[in-house]
Order: C-alpha cells, then sequence, then structure tokens
C-alpha cells in the first residue's frame, strides 16, 4: 500500500537560509509520525509546507497517489487539515463556534445546509464541549477548550491527513494531558494519519507510532517508536534522549533520578 | 492512558454582559452619543422648533442681540441665527457623512488587499499613499474644489481623491499584522480562497479600529468642509453652512462677534462629540 504522505527532496530557502534541505519522508496509512527537533531545526516549515501555506522551492508532495502542487483544488486542500500551536490566535475571534464550524463544513459541501447545525453539535461532543458553545466566542474559552474546538474544526472536513504542529506546547501541563488524551482517542476512533510535532519527547512517545528527528533542515532519522526510544540510530537523537528532564523518585533523597520516558 | 477530567469545560451558564450594559459603563461612549443626538435631533427636527427659515431676511431686524424671539440674534440680513446654524448643522453633516462613505470604503478594502496580498500590490498601494500624502492635504483640497468648481459635487470629488489614504493605511498595516496569525492560515488551510478570507475573515477584526479612525476622520472632513466655506470654494451661499456664516460674520466681529463664535462653537462641539463617541468606541471593543 502506498504511503498517505510522501515528501521527495523537499527543500525551503528564505533568502540565504535554507529552512528545509533536501527532505524526504513518509507517513504511513493510518499512523502518527512524530517530529522532533530543536527549535529552528524546520519542523515548522515542513509542517506548512504539507498544510500548503508555503511553497517547497524543490521537491514534490503527495497525498496518497495524488501529487500536491503550489496551487490545490478545493479536495486537495480538504484533506490536509492543521492544529497550530498556540490556541489563543488559532481561532478567529470575531467568529463565534458556530461559525467556525459551519464554514469549514458549508465550504467544503460535507453536509447539507440543514444538518450543519446538527454535524457541528457532533464535533463539539466528539471533543468534550458542551453544544451550548456554539454561540459563545473563543475569548470565553480556556486555552485547552479552545485547542479542542480548533481540532473539531479541523476533523470537521474530514481530512485524509492530520497535521498537530506541538498542539499541546502552550498549554500547561494538566490541560496537555486531556489534549493529548483527546488526540489518542479520536486516533483510534477515527484511525488518522497524523504528524505531530513537539519538542515534548514525552509527548511524542505518547502519541506516536513512528518518530522523525530534524536538524538543521533535515530529516537525520526515520524510526519506529520502540526503536527510537531504546536504540536510536544517530548521535544526536542519543543527545535528544539524554536531555530529557528526569523527575526525582524521592523528594528526600534529592539525588536520585529516574528517566522521565 | 487514563481518564482525566481537568480540562473540563467552563460551564456555560455564566452571566454574559449584554451590549446595552457595556455602552452604559462606556461613560465617553455615552457622552459623545447624546451630544451628537441632540445635533442630529435638532437638525432633523428644526422646521418644527423654529418658526423661521433660514434664508427668510427681514432688513428691519438686523444684528440683533439674543433674545426670547431670536435665541441667537439675527445676522446682517436679519436672518434668525439659530435657525441658520442648525439648517447648517444639516448641510455640514450630510457632507461630512456622505463625502466619507466612498473613501471608507475604499481605503478599508485597499488596506486589507495590500496587508494581506503584500508584495507588488502592497508596493503600489503604498507608492500611491505616500505619493498623495507628500502633498499637503489643504492644497490638494483647494486646487481640487478649483478645478472642479464650488459646491458639494467639489468636496466629494476632492475626498474622494483623498479621503481614502488614511483608511488605507491603518489597515493595511493591521491586516499584514493579521495575516501572520493562526486563524489566517486555519482559513488558508481550508482553502478559503482570497477575497473570502479577507471579507469574511479579516474585515470583522480591521472594522472596529477603522470605525475609530472615521470618526477621528470626520472631525477633520467637518473642518475642511467648513474652511472651505469659509474661503468660499465650499458650499454656495444662499445654503446656509457654518464656513459661509463664520465668514459672513467676520465684518460684524467688533459689534456682534457671536455671528462668527456660534457657527465656531458648533464644530467645537460637534468635533468633542465625535471624538468622545470614537475614543468610547474604542473603549467598548477594548473591553471585549
Amino acid at each position: 500500500m502506498e504511503p498517505a504522505l510522501q515528501l521527495k527532496n523537499i527543500t525551503v530557502q528564505y533568502g540565504g537560509f535554507t529552512a528545509l534541505d533536501h527532505v524526504d519522508l513518509n507517513i504511513e496509512r493510518h499512523t502518527t509520525l512524530g517530529l522532533v527537533g530543536e527549535s529552528g531545526s524546520g519542523k515548522s516549515t515542513l509542517a506548512r509546507v504539507i498544510a500548503g501555506l508555503i511553497a517547497p522551492d524543490e521537491g514534490e508532495i503527495g497525498l496518497g497517489s495524488q501529487p500536491l502542487k503550489k496551487k490545490r483544488s478545493r479536495e486537495q486542500h480538504k484533506n490536509v487539515q492543521m492544529i497550530f500551536q498556540n490556541p489563543d490566535a488559532s481561532l478567529n475571534p470575531k467568529h463565534s463556534i458556530r461559525q467556525i464550524l459551519s464554514e469549514a463544513l458549508l465550504f467544503h459541501r460535507i453536509v447539507e445546509r440543514r444538518q450543519v447545525e446538527q454535524r457541528c453539535k457532533e464535533l463539539l461532543e466528539r471533543v468534550h464541549i458542551e453544544e451550548g458553545a456554539l454561540d459563545r466566542y473563543p475569548y470565553e474559552f480556556s486555552g485547552g477548550q479552545r485547542q479542542r474546538i480548533a481540532i473539531a474544526r479541523a476533523l470537521s472536513v474530514e481530512p485524509s491527513l492530520l497535521i498537530a504542529d506541538e498542539p499541546t506546547s502552550a498549554l500547561d501541563v494538566s490541560v496537555q494531558r486531556s489534549v493529548l488524551e483527546l488526540f489518542h482517542t479520536l486516533k483510534e476512533e477515527l484511525n488518522l494519519t497524523m504528524l505531530f510535532i513537539s519538542h515534548d519527547l514525552g509527548v511524542i512517545h505518547a502519541i506516536s507510532d513512528n518518530v522523525a528527528v530534524m536538524r538543521q533542515g533535515r530529516v537525520i532519522e526515520v524510526n519506529s517508536k520502540s526503536k527510537f526510544f531504546v536504540r536510536p540510530e544517530t548521535d544526536y537523537s542519543r543527545e535528544l534522549l539524554s536531555a530529557v528532564p528526569r523527575i526525582p523518585t524521592s523528594s528526600r533523597s534529592g539525588g536520585s533520578y529516574e528517566q522521565r520516558i | 492512558m487514563n481518564s482525566i477530567q481537568i480540562d473540563s469545560p467552563r460551564p456555560m451558564g455564566g452571566r454574559k454582559i449584554s451590549v446595552a450594559s457595556r455602552v452604559w459603563n462606556t461613560p465617553s461612549l455615552l457622552v459623545g452619543g447624546l451630544m451628537f443626538a441632540v445635533l442630529i435631533g435638532l437638525a432633523v427636527f428644526i422646521p418644527f422648533i423654529s418658526p423661521y427659515q433660514p434664508s427668510e431676511q427681514n432688513l428691519s431686524a438686523f444684528l440683533q442681540h439674543p433674545s426670547a424671539e431670536h435665541w441667537l440674534g439675527t445676522d446682517q440680513l436679519g436672518r434668525d441665527l439659530f435657525t441658520r446654524l442648525i439648517y447648517a448643522a444639516r448641510t455640514d453633516l450630510k457632507i461630512m457623512v456622505l463625502a466619507e462613505i466612498i473613501p471608507f470604503c475604499t481605503g478599508v478594502f485597499l488596506g486589507m488587499l495590500a496587508g494581506y496580498y503584500g508584495k507588488w500590490l502592497n508596493t503600489l498601494i503604498s507608492l500611491l499613499t505616500d505619493t498623495l500624502i507628500a502633498f499637503p492635504f489643504y492644497l490638494i483640497v483647494i486646487i481640487v474644489a478649483f478645478a472642479s468648481g464650488a459646491g458639494e459635487r467639489g468636496i466629494y470629488i476632492t475626498f474622494m481623491l483623498v479621503g481614502w489614504i488614511v483608511f488605507a493605511r491603518v489597515v493595511k498595516g493591521l491586516s499584514a499584522s493579521f495575516r501572520e496569525q493562526e486563524w489566517v492560515a486555519s482559513a488558508q488551510t481550508l482553502g478559503l480562497p482570497g477575497v473570502r478570507i479577507i471579507l469574511r475573515h479579516l474585515l470583522p477584526n480591521v472594522l472596529p479600529q477603522a470605525i475609530v479612525v472615521l470618526m477621528t476622520d470626520m472631525i477633520g472632513l467637518l473642518v475642511a468642509i467648513v474652511t472651505l466655506g469659509y474661503l468660499g470654494i465650499g458650499i454656495t451661499p444662499p445654503t446656509p453652512d457654518w464656513g459661509t456664516m463664520i465668514a459672513d460674520g467676520r465684518s460684524f466681529i467688533t459689534t456682534a462677534w457671536w455671528l462668527s463664535a456660534v457657527p465656531g462653537l458648533a464644530v467645537v462641539y460637534t468635533g468633542i462629540a465625535l471624538s468622545l463617541v470614537g475614543d468610547g468606541l474604542a473603549d467598548l471593543w477594548r473591553k471585549k
């Protein structure tokens, strides 16, 4: 079976700076690829290239059997959806939740106009938000709730690939956990194909099937989760894993730590 | 993973602050709105308030002091000053509003185009605004008013040519900053066309600020209308206008100073009202 997403030789340059340097990457259907790497390694640029927000200078993107060109069809746009890092900025502050969800449904003709209301309620239910939220505005919700609404919007058009660009990094730890749990549930229920970007290796461990590591615009390792976390192939991956903070096993001992992941 | 309810939704039954309540708690908007409403009310109902016509002359009662019969006295032709003042408000406020409609719409739309698309469109619109802004405003106003002839038409043409610049500059900056927001990227990821993103996503976000600028710009426009009238290239007599009233009163400044002072104060009053409304609207939208 062909991969859900194929990237071949993707290069993006900003002036003289090479943000992505001949990136090759595949995502298998119904799997989650965790993408890790330090800040500035090109993770978000790669996500934006796949989502069609940045046109690559070189390379090809294939979604299933279809090539994704610079100018995408409505159907191709529908098939790749993205969830952004900052829940405070990812929902239009002047649109109600009803407008936010129904716009996607109507534009892509996912349901008939008379079914939009019902579908919006179902989407909110799926992300554990009360249906009374439909007439409210983004500023009336917490960061975690906004991120759930952003997830509902992304899922509303039934994409074949979901990109989550550090969706939990702007949330506090407790809220991170519940959003992660939601991703986990959705992944299993909807059989999603996902590219999940995070700095946090704990998060990547919790959500991914495979892991790709980026450094200085290049993908330097792609491995299954189990191999990556046990026997990483590159020195840089080992460095990343060793940099994960450890939690003290005993508050009295003060010196004994265990791996967080 | 274990179930966790830490991020359970906030209760939805919380008391929402109504628009009326928010307006009530914005004193500048209330005071400004009330001042402006009084002026509009007088302008609308002046035929029922005053027994005089604005151009009705009575040469036997010229330059009278304020009295019960003539609340603000009479001018050199015996016309009732209060009646003329309010009819002049009708003229000037009507022109002020009508002359702003096209520049406002044009400026906001061009500003959004330039801010959202950037690149050559931004360069072109910036070049146009920078070129027009390099000329002194009143120089352009006077040249165009002379070329197109005195009267309302000249004022409309003048402001259609130069009035949009202020809106385009403000909205361009706002749109350029909104373009970087993730909610715009979300709309782009959905595949929404650029024009739809501009009209349905950017417009509601830039409009509040543009309306605040509109209020300030209206004051400038009113002063320009009055100045043109004062210089004799604006509203032509016998139509009452605050500018021509100030000019007509100049010859009697030592004997009947109120002939010039009263229309001048009317301009100041309107300016304060609009300014308070603008500040109030800005406060109101900031509170949300």
